[in-house]
């Protein structure tokens, strides 16, 4: 009996692995194998024409952060490198901060709505997300372009005379990111707030709290997990972001998605592009596995 | 004062912020719409009601062709997807917890996590040299990469379908002498249909947005609507893009409504 339950129980599982494998095969083609691939090729010689030679090398890895000068053989830190490094860190950091303060009070208003209307509203920050990110993008650009709705208002009412310079700026970058990612920030906030017994708010007030000490000492710490969660997850594609750089950011305003791109396309150095791919990956890793701690801290709390 | 009662949930400015957040999130949207309704050729300036950037689109061969391999790579893509990931769903939620589950979750949810444009050099680098060993570079190309990263899409609401649903009628059917083929067939298959179906429009349109990974994949002439708006952001803009724009919109809202009413249902 016991043999043919666990045969019953063994060929259980051979099912489940054969449903999954056509999904993982697939995922191992287009997703899982060519990440390998690219580690692969950070480690290759670059090609004089891009592509690669098959020859060890660390030269890709090396001009992350090193530069050699053509002239003399020295080597530097690579300033445009690291300038660009910066610059995303800074402009994903910003985004951040600027979708947190205007996503943490979104959410509690959501939160503190009738219970009707709050699906509605829910609805209304899920919808942008899920259109189309170049479009979104693109709506932003036609705002604030120099010939835009904005600048054309401005001017009509006469309150400056030139337009104002706002597309192809940081400030452009960190505009559109915003856009594109508040709805990520509201979410996971709103979602820990859904579970904050008012109760508790009120036992502060009856206590002679401020609406300041309230909101400091009893709703933050409570929703902590969504801000982490929120902040993580509008970081974490801030950082690699491609398309909103490149349309409002205009040639000069690089971010590591770009700079990505360019060692495949006009500085034809694909070992550097991976080895800053790879780099990119294992920065986003990082801040998943404190997303993740951060998920299970609230679980325990929920 | 004295007659207004003590509001507890209210929090001075919140309210304001949170205003001024869904208007930042639906003017710049609803501009892009009115003005692809514009007679003249200005995004800033109206000049009264009228479809000609509509027709123009229409006319234009560019959007045609490019509109039609868009909405082929995403019919396909998605039909793989919602396949693959129904027959994954069945295979990780009906089932004892087996070694390689935990590393079947990581792969599945991995198009979610890595960054776009990681994913997007990597299968450059594997399909350059994959175009250049066999020679091919049809759509297959597109529509497999379009299928992996469809799959978590099409495959997180189908495991919570299946994770909500009632193993009793199952037992039932089985307790009747149904085969397996049978009770799946009779039993679960229309039991999870809402999830397949919520799955396979998450999957539509996330391929038929889709501009990176497309951007980085596609050989010559292979442009999708995305592909080909991206590229005319460089020139002068009339409305046109407008027009397009407004249409794939008009989709996607279709799209996303419909997968939330499936949703909702399951409540």
């Amino acid at each position: 009996m016991a043999t043919d339950a666990q045969t019953a129980i063994v060929g259980e599982i051979r099912r489940s692995r054969l449903l999954t494998l056509p999904a993982l095969i697939v995922l191992f083609l287009a997703a899982s194998g060519p990440l390998l691939v690219v580690l692969l090729y950070s480690f290759l010689t670059a090609g004089d024409y891009g592509g690669v030679k098959w020859a060890f090398s660390t030269e890709g890895w090396q001009s992350v952060f090193l530069e050699r000068d053509i002239f003399d053989d020295t080597v530097s830190v690579a300033d445009a490198h690291l300038s660009i490094f910066w610059r995303s860190l800074r402009l994903s950091l910003m985004t951040t901060l600027l979708s947190l303060a205007l996503g943490f009070p979104t959410a509690y208003f959501i939160a503190t709505q009738p219970e009707k209307t709050r699906n509605l509203w829910l609805f209304l920050i899920t919808i942008p997300f899920w259109t189309n990110l170049l479009i979104r993008t693109f709506a932003i650009m036609e705002v604030i372009r120099n010939r835009g709705i904005v600048n054309t208002a401005l001017m009509k009412l006469g309150a400056i005379a030139e337009p104002i310079q706002m597309l192809y700026t940081d400030f452009a970058i960190m505009l559109g990111m915003t856009y594109v990612y508040l709805p990520l920030m509201v979410l996971p906030i709103y979602a820990s707030m859904e579970k904050l017994d008012f109760r508790l708010v009120e036992a502060g007030y009856d206590l002679y709290a401020t609406r300041w000490r309230v909101l400091r000492r009893i709703i933050l710490p409570i929703v902590k997990p969504g801000i982490i969660a929120g902040s993580i997850l509008v970081f974490v594609p801030s950082l690699g972001a491609y398309v909103t750089p490149r349309v409002l950011g205009g040639g000069k305003n690089l971010m590591l998605g770009n700079l990505i791109e360019l060692q495949f396309g006009q500085g034809r150095n694909w070992p550097l592009g991976s080895a800053l791919a790879i780099t990119l990956l294992v920065i986003v890793m990082i801040a998943l596995l404190f997303y993740v701690r951060a998920a299970q801290k609230g679980g325990e709390h929920g | 004062m004295a007659d207004r009662p003590f509001a507890i949930k209210r929090q001075p400015g919140f309210a304001t912020i949170a205003l001024i957040c869904f208007v930042m999130l639906y003017a710049p949207i609803i501009t892009l719409v009115v003005y692809s309704f514009n007679a003249g050729s200005s995004i800033a300036i109206w000049e009264g009601f009228s479809l000609r950037w509509y027709a123009a689109a229409w006319e234009n061969e560019l959007v045609q062709d490019a509109a039609i391999r868009s909405l082929v790579v995403a019919v396909c893509a998605s039909l793989f997807a919602t396949t693959l990931a129904t027959m994954a769903a069945l295979g990780t939620t009906r089932t004892r917890p087996y070694r390689g589950l935990t590393a079947t979750y990581a792969m599945i949810n991995q198009p979610l996590m890595v960054p776009e444009i990681v994913t997007a050099v990597a299968l450059l680098i594997v399909f350059a040299v994959f175009k250049q060993t066999t020679g091919y570079d049809g759509l297959g190309l597109l529509i497999l990469a379009h299928t992996a990263f469809c799959i978590p899409f099409a495959y997180l609401p189908i495991r919570a379908r299946l994770e909500g649903m009632n193993l009793s009628l199952e037992t039932a059917a089985a307790d009747l002498y149904a085969t397996p083929w049978m009770t799946f067939r009779r039993v679960t298959l229309p039991l999870m249909w809402p999830g397949i179906l919520a799955g396979a429009m998450l999957a539509f349109v996330i391929s038929l947005d889709d501009v990176v990974i497309t951007e980085f994949v596609k050989s010559a002439g292979q442009e999708t609507l995305p592909t080909y708006m991206l590229g005319q952001l460089r020139r002068v803009i009339t409305p046109e893009i407008n027009a397009i724009s407004t249409a794939l919109l008009a989709i996607s809202i279709l799209m996303v409504t419909i997968f939330f009413f499936l949703n909702r249902k399951k409540m």
